[in-house]
């Protein structure tokens, strides 16, 4: 079972070390993960995916606690929350197959950044589902060049993830 | 008022001041030299050990004998790299410490420099929280929050890796009177609801049982658990970090439990309905095979760290807090008129009478009768342990009664810590005898520092079980690996008596039985750092044992 963690910490040097560096000693595998400053210029916001039964939920989060620059561990459930992640996709085209790709981009609302002669650079955001249906769609004229950022998450309705530890 | 200019070397000093440091161990060198300059005249004793590993094993010995944090400072790279072990090992038996190391100058940090390790990122896994400092006037604000987290939640050794330029940098000097941390908040109240609800399940229980550790010496809760296990008639056992917590000679005291410990700490542990277990991990070396662990106990869980609960078992009653503060609240709640445990506490004691502690008794000298004789003559000893059938029998066969008296590697293993953490012990407990039980192979990892406690004069007695293996390793090999020696025969190796005289020290020795009450005596009579030569029986095996993976009351008894 996958799990959306935002974790906000202080916005110093090496803390994502130590974030990064306690997933592996203790054995839980990082799925995503994306990193960047908050409302307040202070705190940063690690948001990871992790998968594992509950108790290795719980004892990941417990863990991540007991990191002093953390200031709180928060899960964002799936079923109460917006995910988003990012990609850019630079597939090969040539005059036939132009239009076709076009196509697609328009399907998925998604936005054509770069324009050249044998290639495209394709910018699509969504949940991971979206991405990678596009991603296969795509596949048939060649990507040539692909980059995703991790996933982001908030919860819906006025509940926040506070810079407070619990 | 105008803030006082200073280096910050100088500032170091003033910040340790503050935190009312009295002794550092330490080696010197290139990066820490600003720091070493300033120590000269500083009113700080320094220990000058002969290799960095002693430095931190001995503040952290002194950290166990005291309750206070130890110090240990070392120079970049090599010096600092020498103190990971010693760190380590204060780490995971949670023992406040304060590591400084010297860092090469900013502006050569990342250029593989001469004498630099990146020691911040080497020490991440093993320290509660680790700084490089990168600006000056950050000094004192790190240094005022590395103490506060080394000594306060669950405590752990935090490091301060200091640029050679920071110490000469100038700075405007001033201790900040609060630490302020937003993100680090340890828990010491327990949730009251909690106790209550635990408190009511003690009260029900027929055959409960204290499962005591580390954690309760910390917080200087045995008075408290005195009380509390007087109060509903319970037993008590302890873990290795706990020995000392609840006196043994006490009729309610069932011992150390575990792999090594006693048959009826084991069987009482799997017959119990209730294991209140505080400042305890649930260490494999004390579950054995855990599916099987106390099948039929409810399990309260106080500890002050949240991440130790249902790490490794399952627990009813999580509560977490500082044990002091939750077993007075307990005491509040539970009221007891008449025990209901008459018939647990006849068992026990007929388990006690029935399989106890013991040891071929014939003429030859075997090291349990060493231990013994040591507990007989010095009972109000500190005893340091080394790693290996030393520390097993060190654990057996002394009669422990005070908390800090007791100090051994626990959780991770550490041969060659007992000798320098003897050296912190004395250093922090003058008055007190101070006896490192040690193995021949054990002793000779760090026996280097004999030159420390002749030069500075720290009479501590180190007592060598000789039999001339690694013999807990040989156990294994015995029992496990159709008795095919690998590496583990030391024969032939050092006479200990000569090294000892060679560093200046007193070398004594007894191959006999009717030897060893007096060489101790003259040991401690002569106040002089001692070797004792203690020549014992090479085929002895610690037991009883509970081989790897079985259930702790599959335990077997030992030739």
């Amino acid at each position: 079972m996958k799990h959306t963690l935002a974790i906000l910490v202080e916005n110093k040097p090496g803390v994502l070390t130590r974030v990064a560096g306690l997933f592996s000693r203790r054995g839980f595998n990082i799925e995503s993960l994306a990193v960047g400053v908050t409302e307040n210029l202070d705190t940063s916001r690690i948001t990871i995916v992790v998968s594992g039964d509950d108790n290795i939920l719980e004892q990941v989060e417990k863990q991540l606690n007991k990191l002093i620059d953390i200031i709180r561990v928060s899960d964002i459930p799936a079923e109460d929350s917006v995910s988003r992640e990012l990609a850019l996709i630079k597939v090969g085209v040539d005059s036939n197959t132009r239009a076709e790709v076009m196509q697609i981009v328009d399907v998925f609302r998604a936005k054509i950044v770069d324009v050249g002669i044998k290639s495209l650079v394709i910018e699509v955001t969504g949940d991971e589902s979206k991405i990678n249906a596009i991603e296969q769609l795509l596949r048939q004229f060649g990507i040539k060049e692909m980059v995703r950022t991790g996933k982001i998450a908030m919860n819906r309705g006025a509940k926040v993830v506070q810079s407070e530890k619990r | 008022m105008t803030k006082p200019k200073m280096t910050g070397a100088r500032a170091v000093i003033e910040c340790l001041y503050r935190e009312n440091v009295e002794v550092i161990f330490g080696y010197p060198g290139g990066t820490v030299l600003p720091l070493y300059d300033e120590l000269y005249d500083a009113n700080i004793r320094h220990i000058l050990v002969r290799h960095e590993q002693a430095a931190a094993h001995a503040a952290d010995g002194y950290a166990r004998a005291t309750g206070k944090t130890g110090v240990c400072l070392a120079t970049s790279g090599p010096g600092a790299t020498n103190l990971v072990t010693g760190i380590a090992n204060a780490y995971m038996d949670s023992i406040p410490m304060i590591a400084i190391t010297g860092q090469v100058p900013r502006s050569l940090i990342g250029c593989d420099a001469f004498q630099e390790a990146n020691i911040t990122g080497i020490t991440l896994p093993i320290t509660k929280h680790n700084y490089l400092v990168q600006d000056t006037k950050d000094l004192p604000t790190i240094f005022k929050e590395a103490f506060y987290i080394a000594r306060t939640g669950r405590p752990g050794p935090v490091l301060i890796d200091i640029p050679k330029d920071v110490q000469n940098e100038i700075i405007e000097y001033e201790y900040p009177e609060e630490v302020k941390m937003r993100s680090y908040k340890p828990t010491y109240t327990g949730n009251e609801q909690q106790i209550k609800k635990a408190a009511s399940v003690i009260l029900k229980s027929e055959r409960p049982i204290f499962y005591v550790g580390g954690g309760i010496i910390f917080s200087n809760a045995c008075e408290e658990l005195k009380d509390l296990a007087q109060t509903i008639m319970a037993p008590v056992t302890t873990t290795l970090m706990g020995m000392g917590a609840f006196p043994l000679a006490h009729p309610l005291s069932v011992g150390m439990l575990g792999m090594h410990g006693t048959r009826y700490a084991n069987y009482a542990i799997q017959e119990s309905d209730l294991i209140i277990a505080i400042g305890v991990r649930f260490d494999d070396r004390v579950t054995g095979k855990i599916s099987a662990f106390a099948p039929n106990a409810k399990i309260i869980h106080i500890d002050i760290d949240p991440a130790e609960i249902g790490k490794n078992v399952r627990v009813d009653i999580p509560i977490v807090g500082d044990a002091k503060n939750i077993l007075k609240s307990l005491a509040r709640f539970v009221k007891i008129e008449q025990p209901k445990t008459d018939a647990w506490v006849t068992k026990i004691h007929a388990w006690k009478k029935e399989y106890p502690l013991t040891y071929k008794r014939d003429n030859l000298l075997r090291p349990q009768f060493v231990v013994e004789q040591i507990s007989d003559v010095c009972p109000d000893a500190i005893i340091c342990t080394e790693v290996g059938q030393n520390q097993m029998w060190a654990a057996q066969f002394f009669n422990y009664k005070n908390p800090r008296t007791f100090i051994s590697s626990g959780g991770l293993g550490t041969m060659g810590y007992g000798f320098p953490a003897a050296i912190g012990a004395k250093v922090g407990k003058p008055e007190s005898t101070v006896i490192d039980i040690a193995g021949d192979g054990s002793f000779q990892m760090n026996s280097q520092e004999l030159a420390t406690v002749v030069q500075n004069d720290i009479p501590v007695i180190v007592a060598i079980l000789n039999n001339g293996v690694l013999g807990m390793v040989r156990q294994w090999q015995k029992l496990f690996f159709n008795q095919r020696y690998s590496s583990t025969c030391l024969k032939g190796s050092v006479d200990f008596v000569k090294l000892a005289e060679a560093y200046g020290a007193l070398g004594l020795r007894a191959t006999k039985k009717s030897e060893v009450r007096d060489v101790i005596v003259e040991a401690v009579k002569s106040g002089r750092p001692t070797v004792i030569d203690f020549v014992v029986e090479r085929e002895e095996n610690v037991s009883p044992m509970v081989p790897a993976g079985a259930a702790i009351n599959e335990i077997l008894d030992l030739e």
